[in-house]
């Protein structure tokens, strides 16, 4: 069965949750992703959690749904969203929906094999 | 699919039929990628173009079939001067009401957290977006880009 694969692993500390999401988001893969995100959200609450982006393949407007969603969720419990190494593909969509103006973003481009030492 | 006067210079022709599902929005881009291939697109327009068709897709899916039975077709033509088209159809329910369907942010699906982009990116993503629709009948996406041109700093 072909399926649009996706996973991620999740790194926890103190209040900051880290969740490194792998392969492509499309309105496929979002339905289960958004649900399992959730979970983990409402079970962790973290202050803040970032996105780790950088392992994603394809994006398209399903992801900015997506993302969104999840913003106002972190909202709603009173922590903040972080989208963590987005590719330039990913900041031209977010940068078409506007969204990139008021997410907080870091480290645009980086390559997701490095590990980031500061987690 | 409307002729222009380049269809002459026509190179090469695919065309898909798929049962409107989710898991097609994959298969449905990669395909049409693999097929674009021949024209060597750099990796940006080869992205663009794999975006803007998930986004049609996907419109058929959830806008023209409701998440109920139907088709996608899609062809896809390569020409002589580089220049890809793509024709996204589907006979399914058709837009009320086209202009307001294109507007950024547009959905009439507020509860499936849908970004109401699909349009907005096909039509930055693309040189060229046509949309005709007839409710009842179904929806045309005619999505056109001529490669070479990319001027993005990728």
């Amino acid at each position: 069965m072909f399926k649009t694969e996706y996973h991620f692993e999740v790194k926890k500390r103190d209040w900051l949750l880290v969740v490194r999401l792998f392969g492509e988001i499309d309105h496929h893969g979002a339905v289960t992703l958004r649900e399992d995100l959730d979970r983990l959200i409402l079970k962790e609450r973290p202050r803040r959690l970032v996105l780790d982006l950088s392992l994603i393949e394809f994006m398209d407007s399903a992801g900015l749904g997506l993302l969104m969603g999840r913003y106002r969720l972190m909202q709603d419990i009173g922590g903040v969203m972080v989208l963590s190494r987005p590719n330039q593909r990913i900041m031209k969509i977010l940068r078409l929906s506007g969204m990139e103006r008021f997410m907080e973003i870091e480290g645009v481009g980086a390559k997701g094999e490095q590990e980031d030492e500061a987690r | 699919m409307k002729q222009d006067k380049r269809f002459k210079n026509e190179i090469n022709r695919m065309s898909l039929q798929m049962p409107a599902i989710s898991v097609n929005e994959g298969m449905a881009r990669a395909a049409v990628a693999a097929f674009c291939a021949q024209l060597s697109p750099d990796a940006t327009e080869l992205a663009d173009i794999k975006c803007a068709v998930s986004e049609a897709v996907t419109n058929c899916i959830v806008h023209a079939y409701k998440n109920r039975k139907g088709k996608f077709y899609i062809t896809v033509s390569l020409f002589a001067d580089r220049t890809v088209q793509i024709a996204v159809q589907d006979k399914g329910c058709g837009i009320p009401n086209v202009k307001a369907a294109m507007e950024p942010l547009y959905t009439t699906d507020a509860a499936g957290e849908r970004s109401g982009m699909g349009f907005t990116v096909m039509e930055n993503f693309m040189d060229r977006l046509h949309v005709t629709s007839r409710q009842g009948k179904g929806t045309l996406v005619l999505l056109s880009k001529r490669l070479g041109r990319s001027t993005e700093e990728e």
